[in-house]
């Protein structure tokens, strides 16, 4: 099976985001200034084959841990989605 | 004893290899560039990562170079007890590699800092191979040129760092005083140098090999180079271990 990772690396709490902190200031210079806080991050998407739900859970676990993310500063949170074609969505895994 | 062998690592995006080359070859060293696809480290006595953008610095700084596979050729070397410093750069991929502990973050205040800076030396004993040539206290004057070099580690990681006697510079004013106005980039406790265990594998921030001719501003930098020819001369040399 396909399978589409959405990769969501942010930086975790606590530690200083100056480039968040710039975008908040950026947003309330344009006049939202009800915005309390931006946290900044990335974003990847990762396609690949896994046999079933558990190991394509599995691998991408893995992948955070191995690669995507550093855990001495980052967190990562994921979707992942079944696809029969590249840039499909067909459902929630 | 002969000429240090000095291998400088080459990654694609490495922007300070031959400033150490010169630098080297000014103290009549052997130096080796090493492109990061080759294996073996030519028997070299010492290691150094140089400073610049290895890969792109994509996904994070020192992220990609950790597969390079000089780098298995440099993480036996340092577990041999062999000199590895790592500079700006350098330290970053250290850090990913697992060499040295924590993180090298954005600057707090988003600039790309260029400039000259003090710095206190500490814990000289820590490290021999480096500092074997300063004393506790000493300050040095050397160039920093980074976007992202705010050191940042758990407390707890910290203060095993500090009771190791592991951090060996501080970014600090002209008189030595640390604080947040001398420290150029927010860095956590104002750590711009820390060693590994064994104090052989070294990662700073600055860089001593633009601070080596008196001519571009100042020789600090020799001081640590000078530390590393003074302690190889006394000791036998790293065996490489081929791969």
């Amino acid at each position: 099976m396909r399978w589409s990772a959405e990769v969501h690396v942010r930086l975790r709490a606590g530690i200083a985001d100056p480039e968040g902190l710039t975008i908040a200031g950026g947003l309330r210079a344009l006049g939202f200034e009800t915005v309390h806080e931006v946290r900044h991050g990335k974003l990847l998407q990762v396609d690949f084959d896994a046999p079933d739900p558990g190991s394509a859970r599995e691998a991408v676990a893995s992948m955070c841990r191995r690669l995507l993310a550093n855990p001495v500063m980052e967190v990562a949170t994921w979707e992942l989605r079944a696809i029969d074609e590249p840039g499909e969505e067909l459902r929630l895994a | 004893m002969s000429a240090p062998r000095i291998a400088v690592v080459v990654f694609p995006g490495t922007w300070s290899d031959r400033d150490f080359g010169h630098v080297a070859g000014l103290l009549g060293w052997d130096v080796r560039l090493v492109w990061h696809r080759e294996t073996d480290l030519g028997g070299a006595d010492a290691v150094v990562l140089p400073g610049g953008f290895a890969h792109g610095d994509y996904l994070r700084t020192g992220a990609i170079a950790r597969f390079s596979p000089v780098m298995r050729a440099i993480t036996d070397f340092a577990a041999a007890g062999g000199p590895v410093m790592g500079s700006c750069n350098g330290f970053q991929i250290l850090c990913e590699a697992g060499l040295l502990p924590g993180v090298l973050l954005r600057n707090d205040h988003l600039e790309f800092r260029c400039d000259w800076q003090w710095l206190r030396v500490e814990r000289t004993a820590s490290s021999p191979a480096w500092f074997g040539d300063l004393a506790d206290g000493d300050l040095v004057r050397l160039p920093i040129s980074h976007g992202e070099g705010r050191y940042y580690a758990e407390p707890a990681a910290l203060d095993a760092l500090e009771a190791d006697g592991r951090v060996v510079l501080r970014y600090t004013d002209a008189d030595g005083t640390a604080s947040a106005d001398a420290n150029p980039n927010g860095s956590l406790r104002s750590i711009a140098g820390i060693v590994n265990e064994g104090g052989n594998v070294l990662g700073l921030m600055p860089h001593p090999e633009r601070a080596a001719e008196a001519e571009v501003g100042g020789t600090d930098g020799l001081r640590l180079l000078r530390s590393l020819e003074r302690w190889l001369s006394g000791r036998p040399a790293v065996a490489e271990r081929r791969l």
